[in-house]
């Protein structure tokens, strides 16, 4: 049948019409073969847009149709809508991005008219050879998955359990918590973190909807959207989880008290069997096989011979759990960076140079001080204090060390810890060299002047250059840009306010999801603006820091979002599949096993198959199957394709050459 | 046509090969400077003040050649700036003016003695003379 084609142009207000010569596209497509009508217009994607488009489907009997305008990214769908509410199929349109692909990069009107008639040509040319497709449906799993269980994990969790959907949660240590459990006080309003966060913890762990996968790891991930397959490895803890009281007996008489402590940082230690703090959830025993006599050398057995629930088990092994989500969440959080390659802080050199984090445990009650305010070399009450932010943040690509962006969190942090100290500790001499106070946020401001101007905290504009320890002292030297002076000063603690990077699970977690990262590994979101919390890999969902630095405010905020759209995917039944999907000419297939090798989804199957040869025998052929539920339409395997078997629904060899021959002709 | 000092600014830029538009001005350059208390000009400055095209006053000034070339704030510049470098293009354009040589081989003597080592009096040449 000879196609009927109708071309729209779009001015986008000026951004198209300002470098584009619309009207002059417009006259030039409609000379084009099998084009019957073609008009500009100020914005096609209008409600008057579309009306215009479905107007003249239905006058001129349109059988496809090109809108040349933005990228098919933007408004690929609304057009296709567009199409099918004037009854034709909606996958005979094809948009030529003259927007983003040509407008937005030539200054020469000309020129832009001439690419942008060449794009149009190129479309038309695919569309008179599209055929109509129908899309599949695939059915949903209502079950999702958060991948993480700090506080992003467990509110994104609780948000989809409160909807009636069952969730789990996979952590890798043996509770959940993450580091909000590690923080003493929140900012802007001081409120204890422990007393906010641990109900959420006991929620979670309470709630017949929530399964927690503590002390476990994903291992592997397949399927799509709808339909993950997802390995999970719950590693052995060498304790019944099901048994265990958590009455911590175990933990008490455990005979190896010298390991280190992961919770409190390293700044004390714990036993070979350890619950990480009083609130964990679940609140079950671990046994370090690191440090246990009984699981190393395969003596001792106390905790067993103690345990009255006889929930200890050294036999018990790593485990493989398989399980079908409809949606994914990462919520895989952050850590602060190395403080390796900044020497001149002395971190290395002196036990009283820590991290702000080690810094919320020295000020948290259940820390490794109880709460008290003591510097680790010699459990001292520090005079002086120097606060040092922005180290590691913002450092150019080429110091070669650091992070390009702003962690965000360091300066309010920074600023609860000199308040803190101040009203705890009058007597304390309280220093804080800034670059620039970054505060954007409610009450934030507020809460740093606060710092400065009643607790007296000497906010210094300038930054440290250089730490020595010199007997008990930290000499701190730095620079006062203010006054145009170098500070000395002697202190007896400097706490650094390291860089936040994403948790190093993150990069390879990413690699199983196929799930794209920026190149600081911070997961990237399907659009800035406008869909912050999706992954642009369907069914996959971002919390909290995975996905760029943020506060807890901000993550909480944003768990919800997350846990929304995940709630919003759930509560389909069945989901519209993507008909642009792989296929196979099985005579022409010669069973090399390319495309099932390259195929990122193992949507590809090979199958042994009787076919009827020409000269009336049968031959018993191996050739390729492809499942278009599980085929996302990458195209990998029509590239990887020697013999020409392989193509693409919507794609296929045949349009891309008439696009290629319409561009040169 | 570009004036004198503009002329004077991209050269001592282009020499240095530095890129002082990255600065943050967050002064780590001075905080961690040796020499600092001995110099009108400190390092961040001479990033700024090349930054703005500010240059006379730093040519005309002795903290040229109190910079120890240490380049402590080369390596603790977390904008990779190289202010050191700044400096010593700003000492190049001094001294490469006519009769502008620091250390003439008359002036030696006066600093010879025994503790001195001969390499010093030799990486002083490279430094003050053209």
């Amino acid at each position: 049948m000879q196609q009927r084609i109708g071309v729209f142009v779009c001015h986008c207000g000026t951004n198209i019409a300002a470098t584009v010569d619309v009207s002059a596209v417009a006259a030039a497509l409609g000379r084009e073969p099998g084009v019957v009508f073609a008009r500009d217009y100020q914005y096609m994607c209008s409600q008057a847009g579309q009306d215009m488009i479905k107007d003249a489907i239905k006058e001129y009997k349109l059988t496809g149709i090109v809108v040349c305008s933005c990228s098919p990214r933007m408004h690929e769908a609304t057009f296709r809508k567009t199409a099918a509410a004037a009854g034709i199929n909606p996958y005979m349109v094809e948009i030529a991005n003259i927007r983003e692909q040509c407008s937005w990069i030539h200054k020469d009107k000309d020129e832009g008219t001439e690419k942008a008639i060449i794009l149009g040509r190129a479309a038309i040319a695919k569309v008179c050879l599209n055929v109509p497709l129908t899309a599949g449906e695939i059915p949903v799993t209502k079950r999702a998955l958060v991948i993480g269980g700090g506080i992003a994990g467990i509110q994104t969790a609780l948000d989809i359990a409160d909807a009636g959907f069952e969730v789990d949660i996979v952590e890798k240590k043996p509770t959940i918590g993450g580091k909000m459990a590690q923080l003493d006080k929140t900012f802007p309003t001081l409120d204890c973190a422990a007393c906010i966060l641990t109900p959420k913890m006991v929620d979670a762990g309470q709630n017949e909807k929530i399964h927690i996968y503590s002390y476990s790891e994903v291992v592997s991930v397949g399927g799509f959207v709808g339909n993950f397959t997802v390995q999970i490895k719950k590693k052995a803890r060498y304790v019944d989880e099901t048994k265990c009281t958590g009455c911590g007996l175990c933990t008490e008489k455990c005979p190896v008290k010298n390991v280190p402590n992961e919770f409190n940082l390293g700044m004390d230690t714990r036993h070979a069997v350890y619950i990480p703090f009083a609130q964990a959830v679940p609140k079950v025993a671990t046994i370090d096989p690191n440090y246990c006599l009984m699981l190393k050398n395969g003596k001792c057995g106390l905790c067993s011979k103690l345990c009255g629930a006889g929930a200890i088990n050294y036999k018990q092994e790593d485990e493989i759990i398989e399980n079908k989500y409809g949606a994914i969440v990462a919520a895989t959080g952050y850590n602060p960076i190395s403080m390796d390659k900044f020497d001149e802080f002395a971190y290395s050199q002196s036990k009283d140079v820590i991290t702000s984090l080690e810094f919320e445990r020295l000020m948290n009650a259940a820390g490794p001080t109880g709460g008290v305010l003591l510097r680790p070399s010699d459990n001292e009450h520090p005079k002086t204090i120097v606060f040092v932010q922005c180290v590691g943040s913002r450092c150019s690509a080429d110091a070669g060390k650091g992070k390009e962006y702003c962690s965000k969190i360091c300066c309010m942090y920074t600023a609860k810890h000199a308040m803190l100290t101040r009203e705890k500790y009058p007597d304390t001499d309280v220093y804080v060299f800034y670059i620039d106070v970054r505060t954007p946020g409610k009450n934030f401001d507020e809460f740093y002047r606060r710092a400065a101007e009643q607790y007296g905290v000497h906010y210094i504009k300038g930054m440290v250059g250089k730490v020595s320890p010199e007997g008990k002292k930290l000499k701190v030297r730095g620079s006062d840009l203010i006054a145009d002076k170098q500070l000395h000063i002697d202190a007896d603690l400097v706490v650094l306010a390291a860089a936040i990077e994403p948790d190093k699970t993150a990069r390879p977690l990413a690699t199983m999801l196929t799930a794209s990262m920026d190149t600081n590994d911070f997961f990237t979101e399907a659009h800035p603006k406008l869909r912050p919390v999706e992954s642009p890999t369907a069914g996959v969902f971002l919390s909290g820091c995975c996905q760029g630095p943020k506060d807890i405010p901000e993550t909480v905020a944003q768990a919800g979002a997350a846990a929304s759209k995940v709630i919003g995917l759930l509560c389909h039944d069945k989901l519209t599949a993507n008909p642009c999907v792989a296929h196979s000419d099985e005579w022409m297939c010669n069973g090399c096993s390319s495309c099932e090798n390259v195929c990122p989804y193992h949507a590809i199957t090979y199958v042994e198959k009787e076919f009827r040869m020409p000269d009336r025998t049968t031959k018993i052929r191996r050739v390729a199957s492809v499942n278009p539920a599980v085929c996302q339409g990458c195209g990998a395997c029509t590239v990887a394709c020697p013999s020409g078997a392989m193509d693409l629904f919507g794609f296929s060899g045949k349009q891309i050459s008439a696009e290629v021959d319409a561009i040169c002709r | 046509m570009k004036s004198k000092n503009e002329l004077l600014r991209e050269n001592i830029i282009r020499t240095s090969g530095a890129d002082v538009k990255k600065c943050m001005k967050c002064g780590k350059c001075s905080g961690t400077c040796p020499s600092y208390d001995e110099m009108e000009y400190h390092p961040h400055q001479f990033v700024y003040m090349v930054e703005t095209g500010d240059i006379e006053p730093l040519l005309n000034s002795e903290s040229l050649y109190k910079c120890l070339t240490c380049f402590a704030c080369v390596d603790r510049c977390p904008r990779g700036v190289q202010p050191a470098k700044v400096v010593e293009a700003v000492r190049l354009a001094a001294i490469r003016q006519q009769g502008k040589n620091r250390l003439t081989p008359d002036g030696v003597e006066k600093y010879l003695d025994d503790e001195i080592p001969q390499q010093a009096i030799v990486s002083a040449f490279r430094k003050y003379t053209k």
